[in-house]
């Protein structure tokens, strides 16, 4: 067990990242030392090896893109507040939170989450998935148990169905639309146990 | 004054002498037990119970604790792919089960990938066991919390006892115990082959394990003895560090298998083999196959020799589960005996971090535990049926050590701990989802 406040001195700036993603004390407690459990040779910061080397990660198709999502400015160090902030993308949406009016989105909410869905998706983020993204993630994920025919004819019916201004590409609106009755709340969210 | 002061260092030193030997040398020798170890472990759980009460009482969160630690720290989604996927794809307007591909299957494959991000099932198993409340050892607690003074008393009183006190017993206990083997085993090999050397080199391997075993405090409950692994056998159990071998070897004399070292290992491997047929490899023969299945099998042709003990995982696992069994061991035929090992993590951690800890390192953690308390299940013995490949075989007996231990039954690799994950298990994945899109083919 340990002691949770231990753990939350060692964090930089516990607090503020408690109040920005939403995470209690004690679940960020937990990320942290998975987080020193990652950074293997105690660097201080994660690699984008040190993600490869998870083994349930590596064997999943889009592991790479997963991975893009952390290091997404390019930079190849990983520090924790900004490994809680993309976490906090996954966290439970809380419906009692009174909202303030002007007060941005929290990090964990409906759209948010769409959105990080969407950069999967569209990896040059120009806002877009055009059809050259959309098969390589096909290609990602389906690799050599299709033809090049099949894909391309899946990744022609999916822009289709989701294209509403027929400019051959699926914008984040369209996007949003179309999974508009998904429980993204169930689907994108991860729940802690203790 | 000078002559005194030594005379009195050499008294105390002979009497320390004479009640290790005495009380637990000789005891050892002849398997009896004087009943130390177990009024130790019985003042010891009262005193944990005491402190965990403590404990439990001085924290402010009252978190309910569970019984014991469930597998993980999230709620993870065990329905296969294909059931996960239809899911997600309800409520997508144009509803198709299979054979067509939607913008939210990405979803899925993402929450698995965050999951794993967040607490993966492999990585888990290569640190110590988490425990449900505090033991008393430092090392056990992430920081030091003061919770009462009385706890801190015990704390305190337990560090001196184990530090002060067991510690320099069990390390002469581990020295007498490894010189008597060393000595013992080369003057046995001396004598010509007969049975009395077979007996002998028995007594002399059982009772140098049986004073390491107390240089441990080791308490070891043996069940099912009836199913002890017979000549001609290969013994498989699971790893969880090198103690395992002393275990064992409290209640059996086998042959162990393993490869040369240099060092006191490799004196002490040298002169096991002079009184009774051990196989060591050569570094360099542990590559080649089939050179390895072959000395193997020639040793359990011949039904005059010790049992093999063999550890299918390849390397050290944390006691919370068992991982892959390396079909070697399971294509070269005889008799397989297995056993489960599971250590109770309150007295003492046994899991070797070999990562972390090298072997001086691991054997002091060791020395300054509480104690060592282990189960030992023989189970019933199993052999390769008919039409049965070496992984089957090898995953089913797998499964009956997990189940009788209580251990999870993993099919991970443990050399996994070290090396990547082989792209065909990717692909099994992509093999899974494109089935779904395109349909069987």
């Amino acid at each position: 067990m340990g002691s949770t406040s231990s753990t939350l001195s060692k964090i930089p700036n516990a607090d503020e990242l408690i109040q920005e993603t939403g995470f209690t004390s004690a679940h960020l407690a937990r990320l942290f030392e998975r987080f020193e459990a990652l950074d293997k040779d105690k660097k201080g910061y994660l690699s984008p090896q040190d993600f490869e080397a998870i083994k349930e990660l590596a064997l999943n198709p889009i592991c790479d893109r997963i991975i893009g999502a952390f290091f997404s400015s390019g930079q190849e160090m990983l520090d924790f507040s900004s490994f809680v902030r993309i976490l906090a993308h996954f966290r439970p949406i809380d419906n009692n939170r009174t909202k303030e009016p002007n007060s941005p989105d929290p990090i964990n909410s409906r759209i948010n989450k769409l959105k990080f869905a969407f950069q999967l998706y569209d990896q040059d983020k120009d806002g877009k998935i055009s059809r050259n993204e959309l098969l390589q993630v096909l290609r990602a994920m389906l690799e050599k148990q299709v033809t090049e025919e099949q894909l391309e004819s899946i990744a022609d019916r999916t822009i289709q169905e989701a294209d509403l201004d027929r400019d051959d590409a699926i914008s984040f609106e369209e996007f949003r639309k179309s999974l508009e009755k998904v429980n993204i709340d169930h689907k994108m969210s991860i729940r802690f146990l203790r | 004054m000078e002559g005194s002061y030594w005379d009195l260092v050499l008294l105390v030193m002979e009497v320390w002498l004479f009640v290790v030997l005495g009380l637990i040398v000789l005891p050892a020798m002849f398997g009896v037990s004087l009943g130390f170890t177990d009024l130790y472990i019985k003042v010891l759980v009262k005193t944990l119970e005491w402190a965990t009460r403590r404990i439990q009482r001085g924290q402010k969160e009252q978190d309910t604790l569970p019984a014991h630690l469930p597998n993980g720290i999230i709620e993870r989604n065990d329905d296969s792919m294909e059931e996960q996927i239809v899911e997600l794809r309800r409520s997508h307007p144009k509803f198709h089960s299979v054979g067509d591909f939607t913008l939210c299957d990405a979803f899925y494959f993402c929450k698995k990938g965050i999951e794993s991000i967040v607490d993966d099932e492999v990585t888990q198993r290569f640190t110590s066991e988490e425990l449900v409340s505090w033991n008393l050892l430092t090392r056990t607690n992430i920081n030091f919390h003061y919770i009462s003074v009385r706890v801190t008393i015990i704390w305190g009183l337990g560090l001196f006892i184990r530090y002060c006190i067991l510690l320099p017993l069990r390390v002469t206990l581990a020295a007498i115990g490894l010189s008597w083997l060393v000595i013992g085993t080369t003057l046995v090999g001396l004598l010509p082959n007969s049975n009395v050397k077979n007996w002998l080199s028995d007594v002399i391997h059982m009772t140098c394990y049986r004073i390491c075993a107390r240089g441990l405090s080791a308490r070891i409950r043996y069940h099912s003895k009836e199913n002890r692994p017979k000549k001609g056998g290969i013994c498989v159990a699971n790893h969880t560090s090198p103690i395992d071998i002393v275990i064992l070897a409290n209640d059996g004399c086998y042959a162990m298998v393993g490869q040369i070292h240099g060092g006191l290992m490799g004196v002490i491997q040298r002169s096991m083999v002079r009184s009774c047929p051990h196989v060591w490899f050569e570094r360099s023969e542990m590559k080649d196959r089939h050179a390895v299945a072959k000395r193997l099998k020639d040793h359990i042709a011949d039904k005059s020799k010790q049992p093999i003990l063999i550890f299918p995982e390849g390397t050290c696992i944390n006691n919370t589960s068992v991982m892959m069994f390396k079909k070697g061991s399971f294509e070269i035929g005889g008799t397989i005996y297995p056993v489960a090992i599971k250590y109770d993590p309150q007295f003492g951690d046994a899991f070797w971090n070999s990562g972390k800890y090298n072997m001086v390192s691991y054997l002091l953690r060791m020395m300054t535990s509480w104690a060592i308390v282990c189960n030992v299940w023989y189970l019933p013995p199993m052999s390769i049926q008919d039409g049965e490949d070496a992984v089957h075989f090898a995953n089913r007996v797998k499964s009956a050590i997990a189940l009788q231990g209580g251990l999870m039954d993993l099919s991970w690799d443990g050399g996994l701990k070290r090396e990547k994950v082989k792209q065909s298990f990717k692909e099994e994945q992509q093999k899974m989802y494109s089935s779904m899109i395109v349909g069987q083919d």
